[in-house]
């Protein structure tokens, strides 16, 4: 692994205008990926995990637009490239599982077809080179009879299958980086470790970077290195995946925790986090988890808390901020 | 990172929540209000709407001639220009006269009367006939419900126009050929309005047959209460949105096509000339120069079917997204 | 898929019973076929026999076989106006009337396609945003109004096309066509443009509308995010998955484009079915106006059944499942 990250993302900020004001999915979200490196960014829906995915590859539906922070890719800024330069870096550079492999592909188009013009899109080769690295690729996802079946339509494939194919199309450039999004929600469970255990196979080959987009702490806990926590657009909680998991220090992660099925073997009571994410629309003032939260000191109604060390993760939680630490200390148990 | 110098970070952005108390403000914090006063375009087609109406409502009282009183017309004004004093008489005529010395001014302001009129109660009549037909539909079902709805489909693959088109054949030939023309008018409202039915009863009918389910038609039947008067009661208020959009949209087209029809010589007759016969007159006089004979009926026209079309298709935008 | 055609076919085949009973009602009911056959001056005995040669005494259901059986000979009686058997004279009208609309179906679908496809890409251009206003009015244009302009503006200001008429024609195969010769293409020009204008907003605004909604999916967005060009997601991907949806409608379109001929033919005196059709409307020709309703029931039936087909090739979900 090198030291330079591949991908670096600093206080990205992503808003979208409405009639009422701003909408703001994704607040100030920081952090950066290495070769290899598998990071999970998890959280609810409309936590705006999807939304940095979107951002990173240049992609964010109009009106909603970058509005601050910044992306880099290999050191290099990418947020504000032209159009053109950005496409280059798709598919190329960094590219995207995206959740449904059934609304992914294009129906009225061969697997073939979308394999050798998405590689013929970033290399130079001939149509019958493309079409052999198409045939190769889909052996290499585990596609039976790949030679055959290149000349298929996508819904002659199963779910499973289907998913194998767009994994197949995103590797199909040798890319540095997968932004993988929800890759597995829209599958059946029996396949679903196995398409998992085939992005973590291929990429852990090829050295390729993943950014793993999913709401479930299993995958999280089963595939990540590195694990971003998100709450209504802000990072709650970032660190390496075990240390998250095993000590969790934001109270969001611990009620994650705590309402996953056991990840750690022991059987435990399941709880859930009482109420519901708030809505873009009505975030509340303060730190935006308050209403949920069963450790709520007067800090957390005023201003937004922002990432302290902890317990070898980063926590944005007025329960670890040096003024503050004293007081609680003794009631939470957490120390440094 | 640290905290020394700052606590917390940032805010978010303000978020105005708008808190409405009474009906009126509810109403002008109200997405249709918001986007009227925001498209100038709808401002503009109502308010074109609104002088066309009134202008053909108050016709009799504003009209500077009487264009069809034989006794009034004066052969010598025949062909003024635009916005001149006749050169024998020396009366004054804002658009222009035709050839047989008629205000056109006056002539477009009583076709327009005709135009809407039949416009507006074609309309009627076929959204009369569409909710009785789509209530009976969707309530009855069974063998009614499949012959109304197979009626509905075949009438809709042919175009409205040619409906109407044979309807009003079918009209004339019933009508003994000494009052064809004083029937004349209600022959083109009956045919334009039974062209026009199918989009109500296909709503309705679809508002019905999911009230019909719900527990309140069935527990009011209990306790004695009419299911009809339920039904009305419950279902029509629901499509109310859905069906002043058709009916918006069922105007523009009852305009075009009564103006069509009579532009063709199978609508209105030449002694209640509306604005297509109007036009039919003025395309004589294309080659011959009289060009205003032609030009303003033919503006008229236009302002009126656009205006009513771009209401309706705003009106469709904001009570409906789905059906763009 | 032969289940499908089957279905289809008899779905086709109940519209035109249905239409075919009206068409049968008028002639039946309306006018009086003994007067004129038989004028005035006929005696009771002669009405009573013409009543049985004809048929008119049998059941009403078999006098409806009968006008069916007829049909499928071209038989529709005599037109009261012109006196000349209906069916020769549409027959004698009709190729008039299908490469009227021939010609405008093909500049409607042409235009229609590419300015549909230009405004949904340039969606916030300038330019598409004018072609969208101005398409517009151009739908609340009444098509007579557009036919008026035309003349205005091409035959008597410019005087470059003829303001009516069908020109010289060439007898093709036995048939009078005015589309290969020069006279001819350009006393076409303006009534397809006009009988053509309103169909081609129309699928202007669908394709638009069809293409935006592909631009918005998954696999388009899929296909941006694996780096293809732009000029490779817009034609390569959406267009062909907007024509599915485009086809039938353009169709439909079509069977519409026969039946606006009426008013189009009127405005420019084109010698046509329509031009037939609204004078027999206007002299309550009824056997005309009643062999012109079937013959319109005809296409739009026999039109469907095409676009219902041509979906299998354009679609390779339908024919594989259905294999």
């Amino acid at each position: 692994m090198s030291d330079t990250p591949i991908l670096k993302v600093s206080d990205l900020i992503v808003e979208f205008p409405v009639r009422e004001g701003t909408l703001r999915p994704v607040d100030r979200v920081g952090f950066e990926v290495r070769a290899g490196e598998i990071l999970g960014l998890v959280g609810e829906s409309g936590a705006g995990k999807s939304m940095c995915g979107s951002a990173i590859i240049g992609l964010i539906e109009r009106p909603g637009r970058i509005s601050g922070g910044e992306i880099r890719l290999h050191g290099e800024r990418i947020d504000n490239l032209p159009e053109d330069d950005m496409r280059r870096i798709r598919g190329k550079r960094i590219a995207m599982v995206f959740q449904d492999p059934l609304t992914s592909l294009n129906p009225l188009m061969t697997v073939g077809k979308q394999l050798t013009e998405t590689i013929r899109a970033h290399l130079a080769v001939s149509s019958s080179e493309a079409r052999s690295r198409a045939v190769a690729l889909l052996e290499e996802v585990g596609i039976p009879a790949a030679a055959s079946r290149i000349d298929a339509y996508p819904h002659q494939f199963s779910g499973g299958m289907r998913q194998r194919v767009v994994i197949a199309l995103a590797l199909a450039a040798e890319p540095e980086l997968i932004i993988a999004d929800e890759p597995t929600t829209a599958l059946d469970v029996s396949v679903q470790a196995q398409i998992m255990a085939l992005l973590k196979k291929l990429c852990r080959e090829r050295g390729t970077a993943v950014i793993l987009i999913t709401h479930d702490m299993g995958v999280i806990a089963e595939t990540t290195d590195r694990v971003a926590v998100l709450y209504a657009g802000r990072i709650a909680e970032i660190g390496p995946t075990r240390a998250v998991l095993s000590t969790p220090s934001h109270p969001y992660t611990i009620g994650l925790m705590a309402s996953t099925p056991s990840t750690t073997g022991n059987l435990q009571q399941l709880s859930q986090i009482p109420g519901s994410m708030p809505n873009l629309r009505a975030i509340p003032k303060g730190c935006a988890f308050n209403p949920r939260c069963t450790k709520t000191i007067s800090p957390c109604f005023k201003d937004i808390p922002i990432l302290e060390t902890v317990d070898g993760s980063e926590v944005a939680c007025w329960l670890y901020d040096p003024a503050y630490k004293a007081d609680t200390k003794e009631e939470t148990g957490a120390s440094q | 990172m640290s905290t020394e110098t700052q606590k917390g970070a940032e805010a978010r952005p303000e978020f105005k929540e708008v808190v409405t108390t009474s009906t009126w403000q509810r109403w002008m914090h109200s997405d249709i209000w918001h986007s009227y006063k925001r498209s100038p375009v709808i401002i503009v087609s109502s308010l074109t709407f609104l002088v066309l109406v009134l202008g053909a409502v108050l016709s009799p009282l504003i009209s500077p001639y009487t264009p069809f009183d034989p006794a009034s017309l004066n052969l010598m004004n025949g062909f003024t220009k635009p916005m001149s004093a006749n050169e024998f008489t020396g009366d004054y005529f804002l658009l222009g006269t035709d050839d047989q010395g008629r205000d056109v001014l006056s002539t477009i302001l009583f076709g327009l009367r005709i135009s809407l009129f039949v416009g507006v109660v074609a309309v009627l009549f076929a959204m009369t006939l569409g909710v009785v037909l789509g209530l009976v539909s969707g309530y009855v079902g069974g063998w009614v419900d499949g012959m109304i709805m197979r009626i509905a489909d075949i009438q809709m693959t042919f175009p409205s126009i040619m409906v109407a088109m044979l309807l009003y054949g079918i009209g004339k030939g019933l009508i003994p050929p000494d009052l064809r023309d004083e029937m004349a008018i209600w022959v083109l409202i009956i045919s334009i309005g039974l062209s026009e039915w199918v989009q109500f009863a296909r709503t309705v009918r679809g508002a019905t047959m999911v009230e019909r389910q719900k527990e309140y038609v069935q527990a009011g039947n209990l306790i004695g209460l009419s299911r009809w008067s339920i039904m009305l009661r419950h279902i029509l208020p629901n499509v109310t949105g859905p069906i002043l959009v058709i009916a918006t949209i069922s105007l523009a087209l009852a305009i075009i096509a009564e103006a069509t029809l009579s532009f063709l010589g199978v609508g209105a007759p030449k002694t209640e000339p509306s604005l297509g016969t109007l036009i039919n007159v003025g395309r004589q006089y294309i080659l011959s120069g009289e060009w205003w004979i032609l030009l303003f009926p033919s503006l008229t026209l236009l302002a009126l079917a656009l205006s009513v079309n771009l209401f309706g298709d705003w009106l469709r935008d904001i009570l409906n997204p789905k059906l763009r | 898929m032969l289940a499908f055609i089957i279905r289809r076919l008899g779905q086709a085949l109940l519209v035109l019973m249905a239409v075919g009973f009206v068409s049968f009602s008028m002639f039946k009911f309306m006018g009086d076929p003994l007067e004129n056959m038989l004028g005035q001056e006929a005696t009771v005995a002669d009405r009573a026999e013409l009543e049985e040669r004809l048929g008119l005494n049998d059941p009403i259901i078999v006098q409806y076989f009968d006008f069916f059986e007829r049909a499928l000979r071209g038989d529709f009686g005599v037109s009261y106006r012109v006196g000349l058997p209906v069916g020769e004279v549409i027959l004698d009208r009709l190729p008039a009337t299908l490469e009227l609309a021939f010609l405008s179906g093909v500049f409607a679908i042409s235009l229609g396609f590419v300015l549909g496809v230009y405004t949904a890409i340039k969606r916030d251009g300038f330019l598409a945003n004018f072609i969208m206003t101005t398409s517009l009015i151009g739908v609340s244009l009444p098509t007579f109004l557009i036919g008026v302009f035309l003349i205005w503006a091409f035959s008597v200001n410019l005087g470059w096309l003829p303001s009516f008429g069908r020109g010289e024609t060439r007898s093709v195969f036995g048939v009078d066509l005015a589309i290969f010769t020069w006279d001819g293409l350009r006393s076409m020009i303006l009534p397809a443009v006009t009988l053509g204008l309103y169909q081609m907003t129309l699928i202007m605004r669908l394709v638009r509308s069809e293409m935006l909604e592909v631009l918005r999916t998954d696999y388009i967005r899929f296909a941006r995010a694996r780096g293809l060009s732009q000029r490779t997601v817009n034609f390569g991907h959406a267009m062909k998955n907007t024509l599915v949806p485009v086809i039938t409608v353009t169709g439909l379109q079509f069977g519409s484009i026969v039946a606006f001929a009426i008013i189009t033919e009127s405005v420019f005196q084109w010698p046509g079915v329509g031009l037939l059709f609204i004078n027999a409307v206007s002299f309550v020709d009824i056997p005309v106006m009643s062999a012109y309703l079937l013959l319109v029931g005809v296409i739009f039936v026999t039109i469907n059944l095409i676009v219902d087909l041509l979906y299998f090739t354009i679609d390779p979900r339908l024919s594989v499942s259905s294999n």
